[in-house]
């Protein structure tokens, strides 16, 4: 073995774990991976928020790409991403419907009075047996549903302006362009 | 992140109080109570991940011990249980890690590096035995042998 290689071998096998380490670094181990991207989205079938006489299923999902925004009252960065969703919706860019997760209705319906009401509906998920179905684990949590009813995307946390900017529209836009 | 220090916050609370919070389910029925407790020691709590489903409070964690529970009381078994957890949340509710290619690394990893160590080990050991230079000039080697004793002779 000549002997540089002996010497660079040690070098290059602490910078290859330096790096490994390093990109760890970055990683939020809060965001575990969704095992639902690429699969039809899970059916269910709840009340709306609103109007407890109506039904609001992912029947209501088909035809269009749909931002599915799962939040609740109690969750303090829900209301943080609020903001953003207002904005998004006034675009008109994405129909957005909502996931009220484990919440009181009359709390969330005072909720939108008081920040504004971003979404076309949201369907009231008291027991949170929906939110299990969806691999729901911290709100808030996001969803795009394309024109077949897949799941193609999910987004753990609030949403951010860069975010909507850079991650949801573009793929949004890219979605409604395969379809025709 | 403002969100991840609430949630580490809510975690340390709970897990002061974390004894207080397991339920009471009836397991006069369907449902082995062993089995059960079992089942969920094996599965991770997605809120706070480094307790499982046993250990944690976190609201999820009811929410899926009921789950299991029903679950159970259906008739359904261990892997069946297990496939609805994974195919809601994906592998990382497991503790323990199913064997396929991703993971492979995880599983092989260790015993490559250990087999690759024994390798370098074994090279190691030999060239050193083949090695008879001790590295020292003949005047330090006269020295030194002087000091060990070696030569016999004392008068210098």
């Amino acid at each position: 073995m000549p002997r540089f290689v002996r010497y660079l071998t040690p070098l290059v096998a602490f910078l290859a774990l330096a790096g490994l380490l390093f990109k760890g670094l970055s990683l939020d181990p809060r965001k575990v991976p969704s095992p639902l991207i690429d699969k039809p989205a899970p059916a269910f079938s709840l009340t709306r928020l609103k109007e407890p006489e109506v039904v609001l299923s992912n029947a209501d999902f088909k035809g269009k790409v749909t931002l599915f925004n799962v939040w609740a009252t109690w969750c303090v960065a829900c209301r943080s991403e609020h903001p953003v969703l207002m904005q998004l919706a006034r675009t008109g860019k994405v129909a957005i419907y909502g996931l009220n997760y484990k919440d009181e209705r009359e709390a969330a319906k005072q909720w939108l009075v008081r920040f504004g009401d971003p979404y076309v509906a949201n369907a009231f998920d008291a027991d949170g047996r929906v939110g299990i179905d969806w691999g729901v684990y911290g709100t808030p949590e996001t969803f795009i549903v394309d024109q077949q009813g897949v799941i193609r995307h999910k987004h753990i946390g609030p949403l951010t302006q860069e975010i909507v900017r850079d991650e949801i529209l573009p793929l949004v836009q890219q979605l409604e362009a395969t379809s025709g | 992140m403002r969100l991840f220090r609430m949630i580490s916050a809510c975690c340390l609370l709970w897990a002061a109080q974390a004894s207080a919070g397991l339920e009471k389910f009836d397991f006069s029925g369907n449902v082995d109570e062993d089995r059960y407790k079992e089942l969920i020691a094996e599965i991770r709590c997605l809120v706070c991940q480094n307790q499982s489903l046993a250990d944690s409070d976190a609201e999820l964690a009811h929410d899926l011990r009921q789950e299991v529970y029903e679950l159970m009381d259906k008739g359904q078994d261990n892997p069946q249980i297990v496939d609805f957890l994974v195919y809601r949340y994906g592998d990382f509710v497991l503790y323990n890690p199913p064997l396929k290619p991703s993971t492979y690394w995880l599983w092989y990893g260790p015993f490559a590096l250990l087999v690759l160590g024994i390798i370098m080990l074994i090279k190691t050991v030999r060239q050193r035995g083949k090695q008879t230079d001790t590295g020292f000039s003949a005047q330090e080697q006269t020295r030194l042998d002087k000091v060990l004793g070696k030569d016999g002779d004392d008068s210098v």
